[in-house]
């Protein structure tokens, strides 16, 4: 051996037979959950009948639309990526006021996280629903925008928010969203901020930067990396969470699918295929937040 | 030794007291440092030290006192105070280089949002004072690629890209490895030659010796001894400041 020889090469990794007694027993359970659908409870499934809900043949245009369980997705990919929007924002300025020196700015961003990460999300989205979407919206006039106004009918519109009809009904839902989850995104950057060491804040202050340049240049900057996987993670939990916003009537996917699995009573196939979207959507955002990491680890040396 | 001429007060500290809870941690502290000036604090660790060039640019709050920079007094929650760091350059024992900037842009950030000039600008500026502390090769690379003691050196220069009127240094080498500790004191008696008013927070006595015009002695958060550099090592007054350089010195 001399300094150029290799390094001794890693062993392998091998499955050994503990993995393979797991693989038994999981491949088993499948198999015993599959026999009991079939066999005991005599479950004739019967995809098609849903599968038709997904997409379906318009005669008027002559064409394949996005059926109720599509529309359901859309409406919650687009409820979701607005509550994201605005949660980041209410997180970014909640999470920066909870660091403040000023008291009362620590008493308002301490009182929305307590309240809100202390009540259950359900019993929060009815008080929330009942209180200002139905007392506050009419008062602002939101539901009195013109459905058929220029602006509201036209199609970026409809892409963005839905149908003009269900547009305040749709803002409700996508409030309550984001003031949730905003509370729990304002703890992440709390501890962003606070994690950034003492030293960089003093080093930007003695350099004579203003309050406002020590953030917005040495500290925000720091603290985005580290909070960039909790971050990730809650924006998924988000998506998972809008789900609840279908007991406000909002017509989204799970509220959707509670329609379809009534009608069509193949309650079986209806639900393990909305799971299956909710999969795969929140899934490819993982995959996303994922590559996104690693691009910023990169970058950061 | 200095030969530079010694002129009008730049800091003047009257009668500073300051307190951790119920811990007195500076008591009456009293001192003035003339432009041009090469002040050296020592004393044991915990006696304030500090704490007391850290109230100069209020990175520490004091409660009772006064402290004049350049004619201006600086005072806790006081508006424009970035004004005043920006007359007071800061050097850091651990450093504090902004890690997720590069080497250039850790010394441009500074005098570009202060003073508002162009990138261009404030590049040249950042490689003249890079070149000054010998590490204009290391321009494009980022804050953990390099040495303690090449950290140090930008961060000299970090401070001196904004022109300051003073210099702060918060022992500047303690927290280098033996072999780096040269490097970083021949730049601060550079500086010093050049004419750079100083306050050295160190345990460095050869460059006391060699820099200081006078040296601070402080022990439990009071300056207990104020003399020129050969008095203070040859002849100290007291009996707190003999001990402590028969501790330093002794082996």
């Amino acid at each position: 051996m001399n300094r150029n020889t290799p390094p001794p090469s890693k062993l392998k990794k091998r499955l050994t037979v503990v993995d393979f007694l797991l693989y038994g027993a999981v491949a088993l359970f499948i198999f015993y959950a599959v026999y009991r659908v079939n066999d005991v409870l005599v479950y004739h499934w019967n995809w098609s009948k849903v599968l038709g809900f997904l997409v379906k043949f318009d005669d008027e245009s002559e064409a394949w639309v996005s059926n109720l369980l599509l529309q359901g997705l859309w409406t919650t990919l687009r409820l979701a990526l607005w509550a994201t929007v605005l949660a980041t924002v209410f997180g970014i300025v909640m999470g920066y006021w909870r660091t403040c020196k000023n008291l009362t700015l620590r008493i308002i961003s301490r009182t929305y996280v307590e309240l809100i990460r202390n009540m259950p999300p359900v019993v929060f989205i009815f008080i929330f629903y009942f209180f200002v979407s139905s007392q506050i919206f009419p008062a602002l006039g939101i539901e009195d925008i013109d459905s058929e106004g220029a602006f509201a009918s036209s199609a970026m519109f409809h892409f963005m928010f839905g149908d003009p009809q269900l547009f305040s009904n749709f803002l409700a839902g996508m409030l309550c969203l984001a003031l949730f989850e905003g509370a729990y995104i304002t703890e992440i950057v709390r501890a962003g901020i606070q994690s950034t060491e003492k030293g960089q804040w003093e080093a930007a202050r003695a350099i004579g930067l203003s309050p406002f340049n020590v953030l917005r240049d040495i500290v925000i900057p720091q603290a985005v990396r580290k909070i960039l996987p909790p971050l990730a993670g809650q924006f998924i939990t988000l998506i998972k969470d809008s789900a609840i916003i279908s007991l406000i009537s909002i017509q989204e996917l799970t509220f959707v699918a509670t329609e379809v699995a009534a009608t069509t009573t193949r309650v079986f196939e209806t639900w393990i295929l909305v799971g299956f979207m909710y999969f795969i959507l929140c899934y490819s955002f993982a995959l996303l937040f994922a590559h996104l990491e690693r691009r910023a680890k990169r970058s950061q040396r | 030794m200095s030969d530079n001429k010694i002129g009008t007060p730049l800091v003047e500290i009257t009668g500073l007291s300051k307190w951790y809870g119920d811990f007195s941690a500076l008591y009456d502290i009293n001192l003035t440092v003339s432009s041009g000036e090469k002040v050296v604090v020592c004393g044991p660790s915990g006696s304030g030290k500090s704490t007391m060039i850290r109230c100069i640019n209020q990175l520490e709050e004091h409660q009772v006192g006064t402290i004049f920079v350049d004619g201006r007094e600086v005072k806790p929650g006081m508006k424009n105070i970035e004004e005043v760091r920006r007359d007071v350059g800061m050097v850091f024992q651990s450093f504090n280089l902004f890690p997720h900037l590069s080497v250039v842009d850790n010394l441009t950030i500074g005098p570009m949002r202060n003073k508002g000039i162009s990138k261009a600008e404030a590049t040249e500026i950042a490689m003249h004072f890079l070149e000054r502390v010998h590490i204009a090769e290391q321009a494009d690379k980022y804050p953990p690629q390099l040495s303690g003691g090449q950290q140090q050196r930008v961060a000299i220069a970090r401070a001196l890209c904004l022109k300051p009127k003073i210099m702060l240094f918060d022992e500047p080498t303690s927290a280098l490895d033996p072999e780096m500790i040269a490097g970083v004191l021949d730049i601060m008696i550079e500086l010093a030659e050049d004419g750079m008013t100083m306050i050295c927070v160190t345990h460095e006595m050869g460059f006391a010796r060699k820099v200081a015009d006078r040296i601070v002695f402080m022990d439990e958060g009071e300056i207990v001894e104020v003399a020129e550099p050969e008095t203070f090592f040859n002849n100290p007054s007291t009996d707190r400041s003999k001990l402590f350089l028969s501790q330093l010195l002794g082996h």
